[in-house]
């Protein structure tokens, strides 16, 4: 053998994706905070360090209100996925025949590309989309509806859609590992269907929920293409603004100070969720 | 037997909310209106003979499928490694390890694509292909690692142990006892990770520079009506190869 002792193996055969991802998370980071620090006039960078970009960015209502809209799309869209996805992870795992079939087929839509899909609904909810034209068609409405696109409910439908599999395999393993007797014992000890449900079942899906909700949660927040394509005007979220940054306003100080903002909050908002929700997960229990 | 019915309703009323906006894309790519609305005016193949006189949507296809096979291949080499190191060996902060490998599953995209914008630029790499497979790699390692570590969860090591015992060298059991057990692993992998590149768009609109990738490409034309109907049919070839790609490969929880 190579290597003496296991350890070593261990260490020498991760190190290669290890330190590659640890480089490519440390090194921009360092960068990042940097450039937070710097100015930039047109092309000139001024090395000069200044709380400048933080003062401008917390005096600027517009990032404020982007940030908030930011998290709060992205509790809406957690909540209401997971929500949706809840009966058919349970589906799933207590009743369906075929499981397997079942989870693939959850799971294939999402393999194509998510630029395409979130065009789609851009697509189906236009004024002069599919929706509309199929309502029209159909005789169920006069006038195009107007509220379907380029705003926060286009947002929140499309991001939905788009993070369905990854509430529902989540909460499935979480539901698959419950014990079968312990649900027995439930009944056995008097309890009806929905007691069970909300004694046994859903405090031991916890865990799995508050996985579902992070992995939605924290990406959703930096989303760019789902409100550049369906949210217009209403729907912008601080991604927008941190691409502006680095594209067309060439404010890169700038830019990288939101993405550090946007991941601090981010990063809080997620510590406090996944406190408190471990908090109450011990009281239900 | 109420509630199972009533479940059972839901369920293919939310498999009808998760497939119809992906069949509307090969729906209307047969149109030959070029207003994405019902009535469909007519049905046509020439959006899809159009395709291939358009030299940019040639290059850009080529683009992404070399730096989709670059990153299927990058990725799943280190991802092999890794998981073999998780899934058979202890050693401390192998915790950790196994979760910084996941780190990139849940940092914000924009967040990824600004910050590595930044680091090639201060490295003095500028935005071209390979910037996007190295952002692509990064993004794709957690896939690879959790796909493969879950082949080595299914390796019963005392095949290895029996190898050396037997006298074979570590090279060689490699080759003729883990590689075989593993490789519908590395199969699953190296397809994912290709798709998972394949189909980015954050990463690449912000590091492939003069080098479009295919989503790039597509978010282009995305903004002009007239090219709107090309654009449903190629992205109605796209979503036809990633089903296809992923119905073909060997499955492990992923």
């Amino acid at each position: 053998m190579i290597f003496r002792s296991e350890a070593s193996r261990g260490y020498t055969l991760s190190a290669p994706a290890t330190a590659y991802v640890g480089f490519l998370v440390a090194a921009p980071l360092v960068i990042l905070i940097a450039y937070s620090f710097w100015t930039q006039t047109y092309v000139t960078l001024d090395k000069t360090p200044t709380l400048k970009n933080y003062s401008d960015a917390f005096a600027d209502p517009l990032v404020r209100h982007l940030m908030l809209r930011s998290i709060w799309i992205a509790g809406a869209v957690t909540i209401v996925t997971v929500a949706l996805a809840y009966p058919i992870a349970y589906f799933i795992a207590m009743k369906a025949q075929k499981k397997t079939i079942w989870l693939l087929l959850i799971t294939i839509p999402f393999w194509s590309s998510y630029l395409l899909r979130v065009f789609a609904w851009k697509l189906i909810l236009g004024f002069n989309g599919v929706m509309n034209s199929a309502l029209l068609a159909l005789g169920l409405i006069n006038e195009p509806l107007d509220f379907l696109l380029y705003n926060e409910f286009a947002v929140v439908l499309t991001l939905a859609h788009a993070w369905a599999p990854f509430a529902i395999l989540p909460i499935y393993v979480s539901l698959q590992k419950i014990d079968p007797s312990l649900l027995e014992a439930a009944t056995d000890l008097g309890n009806s269907p929905i007691q069970r449900f909300m004694r046994v079942t859903l405090p031991l899906t916890i865990p799995g929920i508050i996985a579902a909700c992070l992995i939605i949660f924290i990406p959703t927040v930096g989303d760019y293409v789902t409100p550049a394509l369906v949210g217009g005007s209403d729907g912008k979220m601080i991604a927008n603004l941190i691409q502006v940054q680095f594209g067309a306003a060439n404010n890169w100080p700038l830019g990288a100070t939101l993405s550090l903002i946007a991941m601090l909050s981010v990063g809080f908002v997620a510590i406090v969720f996944v406190m408190s929700a471990t908090r109450l997960g011990r009281r239900i229990r | 037997m109420r509630r199972p019915t009533t479940l059972t309703a839901y369920a293919f009323l939310y498999l009808l909310f998760l497939y119809l906006p992906v069949l509307f894309l090969p729906l209307f790519s047969f149109n030959s209106g070029t207003i994405v609305a019902f009535p469909i005016k007519g049905w046509t193949l020439d959006w899809y003979r159009k395709l291939d006189e358009q030299d940019t949507l040639i290059q850009a296809l080529w683009n992404s499928l070399a730096v989709g096979t670059v990153v299927a291949l990058l990725s799943t080499a280190m991802g092999l490694f890794a998981a073999r190191a998780f899934v058979r060996y202890r050693f401390r902060g192998q915790r950790a390890a196994e979760g910084l490998v996941m780190l990139p599953l849940v940092i914000p995209g924009i967040i990824v694509a600004s910050s590595m914008l930044v680091l090639f630029l201060f490295l003095g790499l500028k935005p071209s292909l390979l910037t996007v497979i190295l952002g692509h790699t990064f993004l794709a390692l957690p896939f690879s690692v959790s796909i493969l570590k879950s082949a080595f969860d299914d390796f019963d090591a005392s095949l290895e142990e029996a190898s050396y015992d037997l006298g074979v060298g570590v090279f060689e059991t490699f080759r003729r006892v883990t590689l075989p057990v593993v490789a519908p692993g590395i199969v699953a992998s190296v397809l994912v990770t290709f798709t998972v590149s394949f189909d980015e768009f954050v990463l690449a609109f912000f590091l492939s520079g003069n080098q479009p990738t295919l989503p790039v490409y597509i978010w282009s034309q995305i903004r002009f009506p007239a090219k709107l109907p090309n654009v449903l049919a190629l992205g109605s070839i796209l979503l036809l190869t990633s089903v296809l790609r992923d119905a073909v490969r060997p499955r492990f929880y992923v």
